[in-house]
Parts: C-alpha cells; structure tokens; sequence
C-alpha cells in the first residue's frame, strides 16, 4: 500500500487558527501519513521560535465568550486595549484545563513525527522577516514546491 | 482486564494527545506486544477504533470502567 499523502496550506496566524494545521499535521503523521504544510502570509507566525500568538473576539460572533461576556458586552467593549490579551489569556488557561496541548507541543511533535514545514519564501521576503525567528528544521519554498508535493497528494486543505 | 506488555496513561489529555502518544509508545514495542491505554476524553474511543483501522493495528478491547476508558492495541 502505498503512503496516503497531506498536504496543508496554512494561512492564519491567529491561536485558534494554529490549531487545525497543527492538530491535523500531527494526527495524520501517527496514522502513516506523509505530510507538508505549507505556512504563507500571517501563517507564518506559527513557524516563529517565540510564539506569541493570540486570539480575538472582534468579528468573531461565534466565539463562545467567558461570563457571557458577549452579552453584557457591547462589541466596542471588545476593543479596548488590553482586551485581547485578556481573552487569548482566559483561551491559554482553558485549554490547559481540559488537556489541550500547546500549540508549541503539537509543532514539536509535527517535527518529530517527520512532517516537513515549508514557509513561503515570498511572504518572508515581503514582509522582511529575519529567518533567525524563525524555528530550525523548515524549508524555504514556493508555490511550485508545494505543488509537487501537494500534486499527488490524497487530501489538500487550506486552512 | 487482559495482560499487556506496556501501558499509557493518557488521562486528562484531548483531542489528539492520547492518539499522538500511543502511537509514540507503540513505535518502541516489538510487534504482536500489547498496549494498554488509559483515556478521559470520551472522543478516543471513537478515535482508537479507527485509529487501529487505519494503521493496521488491532484493538482488542475497548470498555469504560469508572470513568475512564481503557484500550488494548496489539502493534502489527
């Protein structure tokens, strides 16, 4: 049987959107899969060394809010500063509550297990980011890259 | 509860810890070993089900006893 092949472009670098590349990546790897991930634009925060990623209610009308929040709460409320650290810090502590792993323990075991990263060599340059930010062990690539992979890929999915 | 030659605790760990960990554990054993694994969230027993389907291991035995659900994987 030959190896069922994942390929993944992930492009937000919000903490609630760090999880289903990561989640995904990991699972399939344990299940025999061979995997890519392809991190491009704000994506790419999720390869840096310091993770500091963070989560917001702002235009987020489905996010289940903490102390019914979003109904005593006018949606400016959620816009004051300091708010979103607030919220990703009550996000961090719930997911530790119930046994969530860290998006840093998900990315190490993506690593462990084999699963290549690939950062989109363009948005890096377009946005002038020092690659000594980011994490060891990924490569630098484009769109053609990916495709070679994600070509004879079983699922592709952009998250 | 039959013998087994390695066991997991997994208890307190979610979606998808406990299936990340015991595919860890079971790439140390020798195949035809036994795996037991102690779980909490109520999604692994799903989980482990296809988890043995697709990598060609075989569980033997999947139960909830006091809240915690237990699972026996023979490594292929």
């Amino acid at each position: 049987m030959d190896q069922k092949k994942l390929a993944i472009i992930a492009t937000k670098g919000s903490l609630d959107w760090a999880y289903p590349p990561f989640i995904l990546a990991s699972t399939a790897a344990a299940l025999g899969y061979e995997v890519q991930v392809f991190f491009t634009f704000y994506g790419l925060q999720l390869l840096k060394k310091k993770l500091s990623l963070e989560v917001t209610p702002l235009g987020n009308p489905g996010m289940p809010m903490p102390l019914g929040m979003d109904k005593w709460f006018p949606v400016l409320g959620l816009a004051l500063p300091g708010m979103q650290a607030l919220i990703t810090s009550m996000m961090k502590q719930k997911m530790k509550q119930k046994g969530v792993a860290s998006i840093e323990e998900l990315r190490a075991l993506c690593l462990e297990a084999d699963v290549k990263l690939i950062a989109c060599q363009m948005t890096v340059d377009l946005f002038d980011m020092p690659t000594s930010e980011f994490i060891d062990g990924i490569e630098y690539a484009g769109a053609t890259t990916f495709f070679e992979f994600a070509g004879d890929s079983d699922i592709c999915l952009y998250i | 509860m039959a013998n087994f030659d390695q066991e997991l605790d997994a208890t307190g760990l979610n979606c998808p810890l406990p299936i990340l960990r015991a595919k860890k554990t079971l790439s140390s054993m020798a195949s035809g070993q036994i795996l037991h694994v102690i779980a909490t969230d109520p999604g692994s027993v799903k989980d482990f089900d296809a988890f043995a389907k697709q990598t060609g291991n075989t569980l033997l035995e999947s139960k909830e006893e006091g809240g915690k659900f237990h699972f026996l994987i023979k490594k292929s």
